[in-house]
């Protein structure tokens, strides 16, 4: 086995590093602790919180990527690179069928000529397998297995309940009860789901056979990443050249205007699809560049993440230029300026901490959006690379199923309820964080 | 007026030829004409006589910017820079792949695009304010959490669930309407009342919460306390004192996407089979022809800076406070 860390890899891991670096940078700081404080107080936020962080282990667990060795003595490597969460869910990646068939079925959704006895629905290969010629107890199977998950799910949410003891010991003000509520939920589906999975296709297949249930996990981490890579690499740009803008002015903050407002009067999608098929074109001129077909999807993800983060920078950079014009004005940044502060210092240790609301409001904000947008350009054409799982691919794909007799509803399904699960998260939470970070916001 | 207006035109100029050369270094510079050539010709059994003709077909045979074999001002001009970019200014856009004039094209698609993109920007407009009015007169009870509650949920719904949703449900179970087409004069109703249906769905959630914002933070201020002294009733409050300020930041903020709706709507054209500039553009995507890709980008920044120009005029109408010089 060996180890490969994609780039999308490192930049998820940087980012969570940062992300726990500032928070406990925040726990030190009084009015960010406070913010804080009245996030964690709120049963919305931290409920959100919850789904969110499930989300993200989800995510982090598809990051870890290894290359598995090959038997035999000289030491290769399988092409294809698998992720933790691969290894994890090996059963639903391997038991494929031939077609389609619906969510916990025994047999497949198309009719065919079987040997001999003319034409009828063949028996699926795994969903069901293990019921032999027993299909009488089919439902009875699926209550009992389902029962068995819940049961399952109760404990690992008891046990969890008990770990987060000293938890709600040490902060017995936030909402722990919310956040424990929604962990009870989400550990009862998911026990649910693990011990359907075992012998089922619980959301069906799809039309190479494919278990849905696996394609929807693995798109939480293209999600995820195009929501939070892009805010990342977009974010030194913007808040730097802002507050140099705002602080600055004369010529400086001519260009930096100017050079927003031009990037910002192209119209976002055709900007990204020229820069996509530009990007692409350079992809494929360059295959000696990528040594697997993952890295190749990986660099055009990243690349995907820079574009969107050029076109979305602008409006963070305007609300930051607009926010320094006003310190910049204030008596303790002119008492600094006389005492003969360098600029670049007075900006980041007396205009930054305090436009730091800001920058955090816009990360949060962005990220739904970001998400929902993925999936609209992979619909395009102009989005991760085809064979990226995304629920955009994954709509992609199944954009003409529902036009089928009987139609197929279960990969669409499952695509846009995951996907909503994932933004209704992501959107409460940014509220909740709005409120208690904006000064301004309307009580 | 006349003045800042004069000016404000004479800044979009530069504006514009920054869109160009953003433009022209992605097409041109960041992928030589050679590679776009190969790329369209498959990368495999491509000889070079294949890209040359290529090239001489499109105009991509010549320098970049600066032709020195030929005299006088043809040496700045017969160059790629001047016939791809700088012609654009003169609305001279060439021909698109499959040999139709680019900018006749955009006249004839301008007409479906507007068709749907007018009717979702007033009753999306309609919808949205009426809907956040209905929440701020019930402010601070269940209903107006419940709407709050509800504009949040659609607004995390993918745009692409309503669209296949609403076609699924609406043309194929319901039969109701054609799924996707298009025809011209009157029987365009029938095709186009799906899409505005579906557009303004999509986009109320977000538009209604914003607006509801804007109400809310009018309601704090002094003059309509003063009013309520007065002793006028709510309702007065509401829709003479709070919707007519509010109505302010509302108007400017949507009048910058009017002269956007030109370009009609990428998605709801490219499901609807509407033949507008949208799905003009998304086919050129798909057929990677740069050359359409390149004017309706050029358009498309001209469009937005003809509204951000707009805008500033719609501050003085609606706002008499305000004046530009």
């Amino acid at each position: 086995m060996k180890f490969v860390v994609l780039w999308s890899d490192a930049l998820f891991f940087l980012l969570l590093a940062v992300a726990v670096a500032s928070g406990i940078w925040a726990s030190r700081v009084e009015h960010l602790r406070l913010s804080w404080r009245k996030v964690g107080q709120s049963q919305v936020g931290m409920a959100a919180a919850t789904l969110l962080l499930a989300f993200v282990a989800v995510a982090l667990l598809d990051s870890l990527h290894y290359r598995e060795r090959l038997p035999g003595d000289k030491e290769t490597y399988a092409v294809e690179v698998r992720s933790a969460l691969d290894a994890l869910l090996t059963g639903l990646r391997t038991r494929t069928e031939k077609t389609y068939s619906a969510p916990l079925a025994t047999h497949s959704f198309a009719k065919e000529t079987l040997d001999g006895e003319g034409r009828d629905f063949p028996r699926l290969k795994h969903g069901g397998a293990h019921l032999g010629e027993n299909l009488a107890a089919h439902e009875t199977d699926i209550a009992h297995k389902a029962v068995q998950g819940l049961g399952m799910g109760l404990v690992a949410w008891l046990v969890l309940w008990l770990l987060g003891a000293p938890l709600r010991r040490a902060a017995p003000h936030l909402a722990w009860s919310a956040a424990f509520a929604t962990l009870l939920v989400l550990c009862l589906a998911a026990g649910a789901v693990a011990a359907l999975a075992q012998g089922y296709h619980v959301l069906g297949t799809d039309k190479v056979g494919q278990d849905v249930l696996y394609l929807t996990l693995k798109s939480i981490r293209t999600g995820l990443l195009i929501g939070t890579l892009t805010t990342l690499i977009m974010l030194p740009a913007a808040v730097f050249l802002g507050l140099l803008a705002g602080y600055a002015g004369g010529w400086i903050d001519d260009v930096i205007q100017y050079l927003y407002t031009t990037l910002n009067s192209i119209p976002g999608v055709l900007l990204i699809a020229a820069a996509v098929l530009m990007m692409q074109v350079v992809i494929d001129m360059h295959p000696e560049w990528f040594a697997t077909a993952a890295e190749r999807a990986d660099a055009r993800l990243l690349a995907l993440c820079a574009i969107l983060g050029i076109t979305s920078w602008t409006g963070l950079c305007r609300l930051l230029r607009g926010e320094t014009l006003k310190l910049r004005e204030l008596e303790y940044v002119q008492a600094a300026q006389a005492l003969g502060v360098s600029g670049l210092r007075i900006l980041s240790r007396h205009i930054l901490p305090n436009v730091m609301h800001i920058v955090m409001i816009a990360i949060v904000m962005d990220f739904s959006g970001l998400v929902l947008a993925e999936a609209v350009l992979s619909y395009v054409g102009i989005g991760v690379d085809p064979n990226t799982i995304s629920f955009g691919t994954m709509i992609n794909t199944a954009r003409m199923e529902l036009a089928r007799e009987p139609m197929v509803w279960w990969s669409l399904a499952a695509a846009f309820v995951f996907m909503f699960v994932l933004v209704l998260a992501a959107n409460l939470f940014a509220d909740v964080v709005r409120d208690a970070f904006d000064p301004r916001a309307v009580k | 007026m006349l003045a800042y207006l004069i000016r404000r035109l004479l800044y979009a100029l530069p504006i514009l030829i920054g869109v160009n050369v953003i433009t022209f270094a992605l097409f041109f510079i960041v992928n030589t004409p050679d590679d776009m050539a190969r790329m369209q010709l498959g990368v495999k059994r491509v000889t070079p006589e294949a890209i040359e003709k290529w090239k001489v077909e499109r105009g991509y045979d010549k320098p970049l910017f600066w032709n020195g074999a030929a005299s006088g001002t043809d040496k700045a001009t017969e160059t790629i820079f001047f016939g791809k970019s700088v012609r654009m200014f003169m609305l001279d856009f060439g021909r698109a792949d499959d040999g139709r004039d680019i900018a006749r094209e955009i006249g004839l698609r301008m007409g479906p695009s507007l068709a749907v993109a007018v009717p979702v920007f007033v009753l999306g407009m309609f919808a949205a304010i009426s809907f956040a009015l209905l929440l701020v007169y019930f402010r601070a009870t269940y209903l107006d959490f419940a709407g709050v509650v509800l504009c949040v949920a659609m607004m995390s719904i993918s745009g692409l669930f309503y669209i296949i949703g609403g076609q699924w449900l609406v043309s194929k179970v319901w039969h109701l309407v054609p799924i996707s087409g298009y025809a011209e004069g009157l029987t365009a109703a029938k095709f186009i009342i799906l899409p505005v249906i579906v557009s303004v769905l999509a986009g109320i959630g977000s538009s209604a919460r914003w607006y509801r914002t804007i109400f809310l933070e009018e309601y704090t201020k002094d003059y309509v306390r003063t009013a309520r002294a007065k002793g006028l009733s709510e309702r007065f409050v509401l829709f003479r004192h709070v919707l007519r300020n509010a109505l302010i930041p509302i108007l400017t903020g949507a009048v910058v996407v009017i002269p956007a709706l030109f370009m009609g709507s990428l998605l709801i054209e490219a499901f609807f089979g509407i033949p507008g500039l949208g799905s003009y553009t998304i086919d050129a995507i798909n057929a990677q022809d740069f050359g359409v890709v390149r004017a309706m980008v050029f358009i498309g920044s001209a469009l937005y800076i003809l509204g951000l120009l707009l805008t500033d005029i719609s501050y003085t109408l609606a706002d008499p406070r305000i004046r530009l010089q």
